[in-house]
């Protein structure tokens, strides 16, 4: 009953594991920001409003300019910004972190700022005029399982690949690296080394918050390539619980993206297929967000004791004369 | 160079002076952004003003939009107080809702004596369930309730739209001709109607005096009981709460369903002030959980300075969707909020600190010469 009349690649795993790779590449660019951020020791809740900025600076610069590359960068920026933002409050202004992240998300998000650009820019509406499709050779996309779940896939998915290698070398094997796990694990002990940490905090915050506008252009210049208000609906939110799952290793972050990414390819799968069609869609709908709640729950049951991972000094400002 | 030293004393009036200068920042820092996007500042601001504050049917208005922000703002000032970071107001208020209009359709064709009290309760009881979710996640298992709150209320918007759209349940409207055609809830009856207080020419919602009401309560219990004591005492510092044997878990319990019954009570007053019937497209559509965070912020958590600024806000947010159009896009509401919350967090550092101006070395020169 799986296997359908279209052959294997037409089988409903098989869809679902696509539709897991589509969905969980934004996931794992803003999975990766945040993991970057919170080794520094900076805790970014505006995960989600940095990506919805990152997702409507995108698609302006797309139509504008035509290019899916400037684009990107466009939306890299926008997204680095906002991160800019809570980095000075938090680093600069000792603010409580988790209270200034959810000022950037309200600030930013979907009743914010990139609502506001999207009215402004007159976005909604448009038909996007380039989006990321798959360009690989129809041969290879075609294959048997591999074809549809790995190569038929837009270029966003494998620069999302060579991401997740360059974080986790860069944070085992340089010098840099090995600073930044430095300043996230002992500010004080860091400092002593002559570590900049203001610096490594502002830096990782930035680029995190870069990754993070990619990975909300993921869902403007491919999935659904448009622009409406909340494009990203909580993807932001599960990132942020991504990480954790992860126990803030970024190779963790790929298994669990398409973890979470299958979870949200979900209801449109069923949708699309008619697969139980007597269960109401607000079922699967809600799918991702119920299997979030399970996923913290066990990592946290398991990870109670010794907190698997976190960065020691997450959440807390760096004060050299108060340490 | 700028150097930050820690404050031995804060003197009063800064509480008062900062929170003020935040404000007026924020505003100038908004009027750079709209002049960035081709807008004129001082117009849009002269209408903001107009149409929140500037006659008694603007102010009748404003206390409409007040009437959520004041509930969720306190369901996020009694959490954060215990630096329990409930942000699942705006789920908690739906289910609120959905009880409590549960309770008003079932109930209608009693008196308003009965129906409206129950109406309160099965709000609050709506509230206060969804909110122990993440509480009794966070009390016994540690999970992270930022998080788990906040994915309820994808999930609880989810429920809303089911029971209307895409069910013959017990609160969608079957009966009616639009009905048919439009997917709606039962309207109310009369007399789960909330009443309304009618002084010199303003309407104040029952709901809005019910929530002046809940504030004091919250100020009393937090600042004249033990309980209230405790609380604080688990917020500032949980070592020391749990050295001296005070009972966290139960607190986290407690504290969260107490949270979660005043936004429960807000969607409440949502069904019975307002819309009289169970609305998910207006109510998801409005994110007054969200708001609640930034007021509760505003507000240091103070219940009476969160009515004040739930009904500044309030006025911001009724100007917002009032005026929402070509020259005055939607979103604006959201970044100014932003911006007054980023403000305020950023004074918060003079509160604590003293900025000097100049060199450490120059100072020590100073003071040997």
């Amino acid at each position: 009953m799986l296997v359908a009349a279209g052959g294997i690649n037409n089988a409903v795993l098989v869809v679902v594991l696509a539709s897991a790779v589509v969905y969980g590449t934004p996931l794992l660019y803003a999975a990766l920001g945040e993991l970057l951020a919170e080794r520094a020791g900076v805790l970014n809740l505006g995960v989600e409003g940095m990506m919805l900025v990152g997702a409507v600076m995108g698609f302006w610069a797309v139509q504008r300019t035509g290019s899916l590359l400037l684009a990107i960068g466009v939306a890299a920026v926008a997204g680095g910004a906002m991160a800019l933002i809570h980095a000075f409050l938090v680093v600069t202004l000792r603010a409580n972190q988790i209270v200034s992240g959810l000022a950037l998300t309200i600030f930013a998000g979907a009743a914010g700022l990139s609502s506001y650009l999207g009215n402004d820019l007159n976005l909604a509406d448009q038909p996007a005029k380039h989006a990321f499709s798959p360009f690989l050779p129809r041969s290879w996309r075609t294959a048997d399982v591999v074809g549809p779940v790995l190569l038929n896939q837009s270029a966003l998915v494998y620069a999302s690949w060579v991401c997740v290698a360059l974080v986790a070398v860069y944070l085992s094997r340089t010098r840099p690296g090995l600073n930044l796990r430095a300043v996230g694990e002992s500010p004080a002990a860091a400092d002593a080394m002559g570590i900049n940490v203001v610096a490594y905090r502002y830096v990782h915050t930035v680029v995190g918050g870069a990754f993070a506008g990619v990975g909300g252009a993921c869902f403007s210049l491919a999935i659904t390539p448009q622009w409406v208000d909340g494009l990203t609906s909580g993807a932001g939110w599960i990132a942020i619980a991504l990480v954790i799952f992860a126990f803030w290793r970024p190779t963790l972050c790929l298994v669990g993206a398409y973890f979470f990414g299958a979870f949200s390819g979900i209801p449109f799968t069923f949708q699309a297929r008619g697969i139980l069609s007597g269960v109401p869609p607000e079922l699967f709908q809600s799918l991702p967000y119920v299997m979030t709640v399970v996923v913290l729950v066990l990592v946290s049951s398991a990870g109670a004791r010794r907190r698997l991972g976190a960065p020691a000094s997450l959440g807390t400002p760096y004060v050299r004369e108060e340490r | 160079m700028i150097r930050f030293e820690r404050r031995l004393r804060q003197p009063g009036w800064l509480s008062v002076a900062v929170p003020v200068g935040s404000v007026i920042v924020a505003f100038g820092l908004m009027t750079l952004v709209l002049l960035a996007t081709g807008h004129s500042p001082g117009h849009t601001f002269s209408r903001l003003l107009d149409t929140g504050f500037g006659s008694k049917v603007a102010i009748n208005e404003t206390f409409v939009s007040a009437t959520p922000l004041l509930f969720t703002g306190l369901c996020a000032a009694v959490a954060f107080r215990m630096q329990l970071f409930n942000i699942g107001g705006e789920g908690q208020l739906y289910a609120g809702a959905i009880l409590g209009a549960a309770a008003g359709i079932a109930l209608g064709n009693h008196s308003g004596w009965l129906s409206v009290p129950a109406m309160i309760v099965a709000g609050a009881v709506g509230g206060a369930a969804l909110a122990l979710v993440p509480a009794i996640l966070r009390a016994f298992l540690s999970t992270n309730e930022i998080i788990t709150s906040l994915m309820l209320n994808y999930v609880a918007a989810l429920v809303i739209n089911y029971l209307i759209f895409d069910s013959q349940s017990y609160w969608r409207d079957t009966s009616s001709p639009t009905a048919k055609v439009f997917p709606q809830g039962k309207n109310l009856p009369e007399a789960a109607n909330w009443p309304l207080a009618h002084v010199g020419g303003l309407y104040l919602p029952f709901g809005l005096l019910l929530g002046v009401v809940l504030a004091a309560v919250i100020w009393v219990l937090y600042t004249r009981t033990r309980f209230g004591f405790e609380v604080q005492v688990i917020g500032d510092s949980p070592r020391a709460a749990t050295y001296a044997g005070m009972r966290t878990r139960r607190k986290i319990l407690a504290v969260m369903a107490l949270s979660g019954a005043v936004a429960g009570i807000g969607g409440a007053s949502q069904d019975g002030d307002f819309r009289h019937t169970l609305d998910p497209r207006g109510l998801t559509a409005a994110g007054y959980g969200y708001a609640g965070i930034v007021i509760a912020a505003l507000g240091r958590y103070n219940p009476f300075a969160v009515c004040l600024i739930a009904f500044l806000l309030g006025g911001l947010q009724n100007a917002g969707f009032a005026l929402q159009g070509v020259d005055f896009p939607s979103g604006l509401v959201g970044v100014m909020q932003g911006l007054i919350l980023f403000c305020a967090l950023g004074g918060e550092l003079l509160v604590r600190y003293r900025v000097r101006l100049g060199s450490r070395g120059a100072q020590r020169a100073e003071a040997t010469a």
